[in-house]
């Protein structure tokens, strides 16, 4: 065995005992372990997945001294080790983005809390990606819950603490249906590990015997975690849980708490369920009708916000629903798609959150439309970021959100009776993410009309804030990236997928 | 055939109605505590079903006493660890939602969650 293959476990573990670590440190020293935490860890997942690419093939890594079908194990491959890479980053460039935010909006002695709280999400972020054991990802979706109801509370307000109660119900609600789900699905196959699962889950499937059970076993499990990743009617706790939190939660919980669950629910899909079996149910019609109405609710939602960040979060609930709409094509192109628009999502939203905190930072704090009126030529950076971000998420070519849309038509074209309400729900979509992302990309850069007076509205150089400015250059770049060489990132993800399963 | 199944299965059936009122509980009450409740029933109906599933009829607890090693002397024992880690995890979520629900009772002195969210539009932050 190779070294290399260590490195999954080594960073799992090295997450987690970060986090108790950082309890007993200062503030300054919790924040240096978990900066040289995630990059080790960035640095850890890249050599992974170097070494999956060119062995070619998918490995599993036996956890403890039982064999499968009885102990614990973590599978590894290219998607799974670019998916950990990738989280990495984005998680990197957020908090580097809120360093100033942090600092203002978190009192003096919980500083370090922040940061146990982020080792902890980053440890079951990336045992959820690896795992290859149903009831391990039962406990770390937990553990994320915790951590992400910690991020959120952890600015001390009466919204927080609020959308961190709404947050929590919501999450146990959803993460009560997965836990029966995988009850159930246990009962029915006597095992736990995923690989297992599967073998038994096709011979009850060739035999047509507990066909109703394991239709609900799965039902149950994909209805949890879209509770938990806030597909359409589950989302009332979202805009308040983004709007109101810090800076750097914000980030991270659009962009990667709730794409974990996403991430795991792909994997049940495919590993646990087989994806044909999964086809076959009309579970995936469920999530299609759901994402649809989500894209077009959360928009709406979006442009009735009067506030630039709960306008953002409201975005996000559209996006989610173009991720579900892919699942729920049912084909192997669809889920590509929204693997990629997880992906794209989580550079872009991330971005614009990080970019409308410079433009409110250039306008006395204030969120509110009004207050923004010519925050790009205060903040020009933040301006053209928050740009960016924004033709992205509306589907302009060279952008990333340009790749996924494109790859979800291509996706539902053929498709017999999908094809059409796919096509119509992407193109009124993409005309509602103009109308509020262009308002405000034009609100931004209207200038200031002589007989109106911004509060508090300064000019703020690049230089001012070099951590949040670096950020985002970085986010503009990978956002670019991603957008310009698509290829061979949709190769890798298709190549990731059928070694997936 | 059908009703037959369901009389065997009788305690399986109580688990689901019993995740039934804790799950509805918890999405449809006002106040916090209350729908604290229905979670500890939600997640205890989950114990329940697995604790029913791993228990085979006239076997005994798998500890080893007296020397008895045969497997066919014990029920299934993995059920009874799943059990165990999900009491730890209720454990934590209750612990953590009832530290929430102090916080908004000491800013809002109401349990109500639509009365705080009315509240908190009042404020207006």
């Amino acid at each position: 065995m190779d070294f290399v293959q260590n490195f999954p476990f080594i960073s799992i573990i090295l997450s987690l005992f970060s986090g108790p670590l950082s309890s007993v440190l200062s503030g300054k020293w919790a924040k240096r372990v978990n900066t040289a935490v995630i990059v080790v860890i960035g640095f850890l997942s890249a050599a992974t997945l170097g070494f999956v690419i060119s062995t070619g093939q998918a490995y599993v890594y036996t956890m403890g001294h039982f064999p499968a079908p009885w102990g614990n194990e973590i599978r590894v491959g290219v998607l799974e080790a670019a998916m950990a890479l990738f989280f990495c980053v984005i998680m990197f460039l957020s908090m580097l983005g809120g360093i100033r935010e942090r600092e203002e909006q978190i009192e003096e002695s919980k500083q370090n809390l922040y940061y146990v709280m982020v080792d902890l999400l980053l440890c079951s972020l990336l045992a959820l990606v690896y795992t290859n054991d149903l009831f391990t990802a039962y406990v770390f979706v937990e553990i994320n819950t915790i951590s992400a109801c910690g991020l959120i509370m952890i600015r001390q307000n009466g919204r927080t603490i609020e959308a961190a109660t709404r947050y929590m119900i919501m999450s146990l609600l959803g993460s009560g249906l997965l836990l029966l789900g995988i009850c159930f699905l246990y009962d029915l196959t006597g095992h736990l590990l995923m690989s297992n699962i599967k073998e038994q889950v096709g011979i009850l499937a060739a035999t047509g015997s507990y066909h109703i059970p394991l239709v609900v076993a799965l039902g149950l499990m994909s209805v949890g975690l879209a509770i938990k990743s806030a597909l359409y009617p589950f989302h009332a706790w979202l805009p308040d849980a983004y709007g109101y939190s810090t800076l750097s939660s914000a980030a991270i919980l659009s962009s990667l708490v709730s794409k974990g669950y996403i991430f795991l629910l792909i994997k049940i899909f495919y590993r646990v369920i087989g994806f044909e079996i999964v086809k076959e149910s009309k579970v995936i019609h469920v999530l299609f009708v759901f994402g649809i109405i989500g894209m077009i609710m959360g928009s709406v939602s979006a442009i009735k916000e009067d506030d630039i960040r709960r306008m953002i979060a409201f975005s996000s609930v559209a996006q989610i629903g173009y991720i579900y709409m892919g699942f729920g094509l049912g084909t192997a192109e669809g889920v590509i798609a929204s693997i990629y628009h997880v992906v794209s999502h989580s550079a872009t939203k991330s971005l614009l959150f990080v970019a409308a905190s410079g433009l409110t930072d250039a306008s006395g704090k204030s969120p509110r439309y009004r207050d923004l009126t010519g925050a790009a030529y205060r903040n020009r950076l933040a301006g053209v970021a928050f740009t960016v971000g924004s033709l992205s998420m509306v589907g302009m070519p060279i952008f990333s959100g340009f790749i996924s849309k494109l790859l979800f038509a291509r996706a539902a074209i053929g498709h017999h009776y999908k094809m059409l309400p796919t096509l119509i729900a992407l193109a009124i979509s993409v005309v509602l993410n103009a109308v509020y992302f262009m308002k405000t990309v034009i609100r931004i850069y209207t200038p200031v009309p002589a007989d109106m007076e911004i509060a508090a509205g300064r000019t703020v150089p690049a230089g001012e804030q070099p951590a949040k400015s670096a950020a985002l250059v970085c986010f503009i770049v990978l956002n670019l990236l991603l957008g310009l060489s698509s290829e061979p990132i949709i190769n890798l993800i298709r190549s990731g997928l059928e070694m997936f399963g | 055939m059908d009703g037959i199944n369901l009389l065997h299965n009788y305690g399986e059936a109580v688990a689901m109605i019993l995740f039934g009122i804790g799950f509805s509980n918890l999405l449809l009450q006002k106040n916090l505590i209350k729908k604290i409740i229905g979670l500890n029933i939600m997640d205890t109906a989950t114990y329940l079903f697995l604790a029913l599933k791993g228990y085979i009829e006239g076997r005994k607890a798998p500890v080893v006493v007296n020397g008895v090693q045969s497997v066919e002397a014990y029920i299934n024992p993995i059920p009874s660890g799943l059990v165990l880690t999900g009491i730890v995890v209720s454990v934590s979520v209750t612990a953590l939602m009832l530290a929430l629900t102090i916080r908004l009772y000491h800013r809002y002195h109401t349990l109500d969650l639509d009365e705080i969210s009315t509240l908190l539009k009042k404020e207006g932050k």
